[in-house]
């Protein structure tokens, strides 16, 4: 499904120093397959997101979709290929209403019945959203699980979502690894990648990657490399945003 | 009876929303005839005799019922002055529906400037929509250059709004009012302009009375050449509260002047001002292309957003 070859990434910093953010990334994504990509703050999954939406493009490297070279390619030519990309940190727009971003989404006409079942599905009471804005007004949750919404509407054959359970209550939780599960159930070949610090959304990864200081960590199953990340403070330093097991040490 | 051509309803459906004649009070006016008009029971339209325009008398305590004024011109050249005046009887709730379409084809410049005045009795409640619109691809400019006064009695409110989407070359509209006590007056504006336009929208709004409020909104597009100015003063002259927003989008060449203004002889009067003038947000393009829209379909999917 997407191939990564040697991708760099490397931006000029304040200070006028090469910075360099990836570096020689090697990934394979099969079809079929749940990824999810972990790893500390700052150490480039978000970019690596943008890197295969088209929204950076490497100064190193190349990626392939399904057999295709799209290092070339635009957000706009990735998108019709299949590629979907889920922000970490969504978009306002003052004036779009929701249920026309998730028809833009979709790209066709929608009856008000399919977008609301894109909600529904995202836990939100379509019937709320329908006339609300995508703008200031909508709460950090609520403007995320419409990001996740998005996606559902576009059933692209690659899914990326950074960080999709940021914001969402621990309540909806289990709504959400439904959604993904769903998506790989009915979306044929679909690949879904999700960059997550969360314990149960690493629990459903076919295979996980660590991405650290710009470069892939490690890599394996889940039973190979969970518990690697769990009750150390390798991985996440600082907050602990993995909760720890039973008997697990603290992280902070 | 109304006697219109194909270019003259595709006008009235874009300035009024009309296909067939309107329910209730109404006025049609074509290349500067009457080209159908009718009163009500409650609403009483008379042409005037000195000068061109209309009386529009709406009696106390109408309830529930419209008026129609749209105009339409489809000859080039044609430049014209109208006086429309309202009298809104007390505890009337009215929907007044105005809007000048001009298709121009030809090469000399065709103008409407319409003075309207609104006088609204005490507890009316005016919904005012009003809609510019130009097409054709002759040299000759469409212009339209509207005053408006409201001159607003106790515990009245008046709802606006104004639009200007496409096809004007030149306007200069001038909006004046003034609120006695408890008077509620809401504006919303939305403009854009393209090509060479000009577009100048002056506010004054006076606040004269206890408790009267005002609140100005004004979101506009500059694409291409085109030029805007956006001038809107609210005067506090008791305690009172007043508020005026300007929301720019600016592309291409486009320039935007937003001239605040707010002057306080009360020290209750609680005023506020705001305006915010920048081009298209560059992560919500990106957002839109990720769902496969071209950077052109993303631009309009946002400004179709932002004016609707
Ligand atoms: N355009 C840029 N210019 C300079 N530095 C950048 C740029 N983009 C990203 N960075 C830096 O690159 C590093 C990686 O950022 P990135 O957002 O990819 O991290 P992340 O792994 O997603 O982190 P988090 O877990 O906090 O979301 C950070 O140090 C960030 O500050
Ligand atoms: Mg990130």
């Amino acid at each position: 499904m997407l191939k990564l070859e040697n991708v760099s990434f490397q931006v000029l910093a304040d200070d006028d120093k090469e910075k360099e953010i990836i570096r020689g990334v090697n990934l394979h994504l099969p079809a079929g397959k749940l990824v999810v990509i972990t790893g500390p703050n700052g150490g480039g999954k978000s970019t690596l997101a943008k890197l295969i939406a088209g929204i950076e493009s490497p100064t190193g490297g190349r990626l392939f979709f399904r057999g295709e070279d799209i290092t070339e390619k635009s957000i706009t030519e990735r998108a019709r290929l299949g590629i979907g990309y889920a922000f970490q940190h969504p978009v306002r727009f003052k004036g779009i209403r929701v249920p026309d971003l998730i028809r833009i989404a979709a790209g066709k006409p929608l009856s008000p019945a399919d977008a609301c079942e894109y909600l529904s599905a995202v836990g939100l009471c379509a019937r709320d959203y329908i006339d609300r804005e995508v703008n200031a007004s909508l709460s950090g949750g609520e403007l995320k699980r419409i990001e996740i919404a998005t996606l559902l509407a576009r059933k692209p054959a690659l899914s990326v979502f950074d960080e999709p359970e940021a914001g969402i209550d621990l309540w909806s939780f289990q709504n959400l690894i439904t959604v993904f599960q769903h998506m790989r159930d009915t979306i044929e070949d679909s690949s879904i990648l999700i960059i997550s610090h969360q314990e149960r959304i690493l629990n459903i990864a076919d295979e996980i990657i660590v991405l650290k200081d710009g470069r892939v960590d490690r890599r394996g199953s889940r039973d190979e490399i969970l518990p690697t990340l769990l009750g150390t403070a390798a991985a996440i330093p600082g907050c602990g945003r993995i909760q720890p097991m039973e008997g697990g040490g603290a992280q902070c | 009876m109304l006697k219109l051509d194909e270019i003259q309803k595709r006008l009235l459906r874009e300035v009024a929303d009309l296909h067939t004649v309107p329910e209730g009070a109404y006025n049609i006016r074509s290349n500067s005839q009457s080209a159908g008009r009718q009163s009500t029971a409650n609403i009483e339209i008379t042409p005037k005799t000195d000068v061109s325009g209309l009386d529009i008398r709406i009696k106390p305590g109408t309830k529930n019922e419209s008026v129609h004024i749209p105009v339409v011109m489809t000859e080039s050249g044609l430049k014209e002055i109208v006086y429309n005046d309202f009298y809104i009887g007390d505890d009337a709730d009215v929907v007044i529906v105005a809007g000048c379409g001009i298709d121009n084809c030809g090469t000399a410049d065709s103008q409407h400037d319409g003075i309207h005045r609104f006088f609204v009795g005490k507890n009316a409640h005016i919904k005012y929509v009003e809609k510019h619109y130009g097409s054709g691809d002759g040299a000759g400019k469409r212009i339209l250059n509207p005053v408006t006064e409201v001159y607003q009695e106790e515990g009245s409110s008046m709802e606006m709004e104004m639009v200007q989407i496409k096809g004007v070359d030149d306007t200069e509209r001038v909006t004046t009012a003034e609120l006695a006590a408890d008077a509620r007056l809401v504006v919303r504006e939305r403009l854009m302009t393209h090509g060479e336009q000009r577009a100048i929208s002056t506010y004054a709004v006076a606040l004269n009375g206890k408790n009267a409020t005002a609140d100005v909104v004004s979101r506009s597009v500059a694409r291409d050449h085109s030029y805007q100015k956006f001038d809107a003063k609210i005067a506090g002259n008791a305690p009172c509260r007043g508020h005026t927003e300007c929301d720019s989008i600016i592309m291409d060449e486009g320039r935007i002047l937003a001239v605040p203004g707010l002057e306080a002889n009360d020290r209750d009067a609680m005023l506020v001002h705001e305006a915010a003038i920048g081009k298209i947000a560059g992560d919500q393009l990106i957002k839109l292309m990720t769902l496969g829209l071209t950077e052109q379909e993303a631009e309009e999917q946002i400004i179709n957003g932002f004016l609707q």
